[in-house]
């Protein structure tokens, strides 16, 4: 009987779980299903059968070089979320085994800056950047989605190496290891699971990032958020081409969130039932 | 060998020579079908001028608006042209964010440019953005439903012959709206149309000492009126449709008239995206008899920043594209009905465009028919036909788009929406120092 309840329970829950999971993936769905239809059907109502047709994939790679803006988005999301890594190891390492009586307030002023609505400090970060020769700049962008992303790196970060008993650092000390020694050769291997999903879900936001990646370039540095905005018209009705263009935007981080969901779900619930 | 390593080398040094001595200029514009056509043609131009290399930024409207006003009030310096629209040119000229357009070239034939469209590009004589197209707005109607309803067209209708015909074509069983009109919130979506058919019913935003005139009757008439169509003729869920989904609706057949942008007859008449091509009258937007229509005049213009370094290379470019040498190439290549319409005289009188644009007589009349510089039946402080060209409009202009569409959605009355929008504007006139 009660193998039956749980068998129900379990059917239910899965059943619940593929309801929600199809809600939350339906509007990427339509949008795949858009992009292979004309743009006359795009527009007659909701269909789910498109005519399979190429041309909006074909318009779109004609129009603008798609592989332009597939590059700056690789190299500004790995190249953010290295940069990010490389503040945030020694920062949350310092905030999980040194802690002081500030640190819970270090850590929330941090999270705070991500409650500020972007726009707020667009002018003073346009200037520095003008100012700084950095508008339109890999490396400058590479910087900003760094920063941005930092206090959400190093929360991660310092829950991850709070679950490392501070002992076995402490044996490594006593063992003759020096500071870079102990980050290196004994926190980083023991925090790996911790730092591959924080690096996944860093590369996922400065990927998707779409304030300061549109506003701070031009042509040089500009990333596929660029490239669909390119797309987006108030007076025209081009849904196909924009979804063509969406598609083609995101398939590539859709493709290496799929690989990588274990490492990104066992990351994202770590310490979660505690 | 030698020689050919020599040969090689030799090629590669004056490639390499020529590439540092090529000057590049970056355009920021909008994605439309006219800009993007001009994009593909731009062989004809780098022919020409094989020193100048064009880099694209094409942008969603509103995105490159906040853009280009970031960037050239910090004299960023990113964009070499920019594509601005009526509403920027006068007020960033004033600021002298844009230089003056004196350097087009002898046959680029400036007095070609239709006069109320070069009016709201100049400021104090000067062309400070050169049209690349012009628009305005009129009645695009559904000629088998007209003649069903018993009713025929003027070419210079009323609003209440708009609101008699709307009561008889709406045939909800069927799914036809009597008509369809914008209703999302926006400075340049509803407020864009209410502004303009404000013109008509005799109101006005501001009086000639900045007093804001929400509380008169003229805009009492023109909100109810607006509202109370809608609700009798107008779709469901109006308050959320702006262009692009008022376009929809038209093109699949369930808006008996649609009162838009003179641009959006190339859409709603091409066959292979629209079901009623063939079907679709078009008049000039509705009046009150008052003297001025409800019509909007809008171009979205090339300028070019006071802060760029490539003056010279930036004009030749915009000289170019906004020339008359221009919608030849396009007429040569994709047909004269793909011609960006609305900037010269000289177009409408080819006799090749009016027989491939059944829509280019209105377009032109409806343009003539707007006045930026006395939008209004009363006097005005200010210039511009569907907004008023200063700086605050923008953010006053949405917040009382917002306020409208409440009412029209229903979610407050006519009067309550007018009362907040008089203090809304109010304050912000108030704030701005117009009003002392």
């Amino acid at each position: 009987m009660a193998r039956a309840v749980t068998t129900q329970h379990k059917t239910i829950a899965t059943a619940a779980a593929w309801i929600v999971a199809l809600l939350i993936f339906f509007p990427i769905l339509y949008t795949i299903i858009t992009s292979f239809k004309s743009e006359q059907e795009a527009i007659q109502g909701f269909n789910l059968i498109p005519s399979g047709t190429f041309e909006s994939y074909t318009e779109v790679q004609a129009r603008s070089g798609y592989f332009k803006f597939f590059f700056n988005s690789v190299l500004l999301s790995v190249g953010s979320t290295i940069l990010a890594l490389l503040v945030a190891i020694p920062a949350a390492w310092s905030m999980a085994f040194s802690p002081t009586k500030r640190t819970k307030d270090i850590l929330m002023w941090m999270l705070s800056t991500k409650m500020m609505p972007a726009v707020a400090v667009l002018f003073p970060i346009y200037l520095i950047f003008r100012d700084s020769g950095l508008l339109d700049s890999r490396i400058g962008l590479m910087i900003m989605l760094m920063l941005i992303n930092l206090p959400i790196v190093v929360w991660m970060l310092y829950t991850y190496f709070r679950e490392i008993p501070g002992e076995i650092l402490e044996a490594a000390r006593m063992d003759g290891a020096s500071l870079w020694n102990e980050i290196i050769y004994v926190l980083t291997p023991m925090a790996v699971p911790g730092i591959a999903s924080t690096m996944l879900l860093n590369i996922i936001l400065a990927w998707n990032e779409a304030f300061w990646t549109i506003r701070l370039t031009t042509t040089n540095a500009a990333p596929l958020t660029a490239f669909i905005s390119s797309f987006s018209s108030p007076q025209g009705l081009f849904w196909a081409k924009l979804s063509a263009a969406s598609t083609l935007a995101i398939a590539p981080i859709l493709i290496m969130g799929w690989f990588s969901q274990k490492q990104l779900v066992r990351g994202l619930t770590f310490g979660a039932v505690k | 060998m030698k020689l050919r390593t020599l040969t090689l080398g030799l090629l590669s040094a004056s490639a390499l020579a020529f590439a540092a001595h090529a000057e590049s200029i970056t355009i920021a514009t909008v994605n439309n079908g006219d800009m993007v056509r001009m994009q593909k043609l731009t062989d004809d131009f780098t022919k020409a001028n094989p020193d100048i290399q064009l880099n694209w930024v094409t942008l969603e409207e509103n995105v490159l608006r906040e853009r280009v006003t970031t960037d050239i009030a910090t004299k960023g310096g990113q964009y070499d042209v920019m594509t601005i629209g009526t509403y920027e040119v006068p007020i960033w000229a004033k600021q002298s964010w844009l230089l003056p357009l004196d350097k087009l070239g002898d046959d680029y034939d400036v007095k070609d440019i239709i006069p109320a469209i070069a009016g709201g590009l100049s400021v104090d004589g000067k062309l400070y953005a050169a049209p690349f197209y012009g628009e305005s707005s009129f009645v695009m109607y559904r000629k088998d439903l007209m003649e069903k309803a018993g009713l025929k067209m003027p070419d210079a209708p009323t609003w209440d012959f708009v609101k008699q015909a709307a009561d008889k074509m709406t045939d909800r069983a069927n799914g036809v709206n009597g008509v369809c009109l914008r209703g999302k919130a926006g400075w340049g979506e509803n407020m864009a149309f209410l502004t303009a058919m404000s013109n008509s019913f005799g109101a006005r935003w501001f009086d000639e000492n900045w007093k804001p005139q929400f509380d008169q009757p003229e805009w009492k008439n023109t909100l109810q009126f607006y509202v109370d169509l809608m609700k009798a003729d107008g779709p469901e869920g109006a308050s959320s449709n702006g262009f692009n989904e008022n376009l929809a609706l038209f093109q699949q057949g369930k808006c008996g008239m649609w009162i838009d942008a003179t641009v959006a007859a190339s859409f709603v008449s091409d066959p292979k995206a629209s079901q009623v091509a063939d079907k679709v009258g078009y008049a000039l937007a509705p009046d009150n008899g008052l003297g001025k229509r409800g019509n909007w005049l809008w171009a979205w213009s090339l300028a070019i920043p006071a802060g760029t370094q490539k003056a010279d290379a930036a004009q030749k470019f915009v000289s170019w594209a906004t020339s008359k040498h221009y919608a030849e190439l396009v007429a040569s290549k994709e047909g004269w009905a793909n011609v960006p319409p609305g900037t010269r005289s000289s177009l409408y009188a080819n006799a090749e465009y009016q027989k491939a644009a059944p829509f280019a007589k209105m377009t032109l009349d409806s343009i003539n028919a707007a006045d930026p510089t006395h939008p209004t039946v009363k006097p005005v402080p200010y210039v511009g036909v569907q907004f008023v060209a200063i700086p605050e409009f923008q953010g006053l202009g949405t917040t009382v788009g917002q306020l409208f569409s409440a009412a029209l959605a229903g979610q407050s009355s006519v009067d309550d929406a007018l009362k907040q929008a008089q203090d809304a504007a109010t304050a912000a006139m108030t704030e701005g120092g117009y009003i002392k």
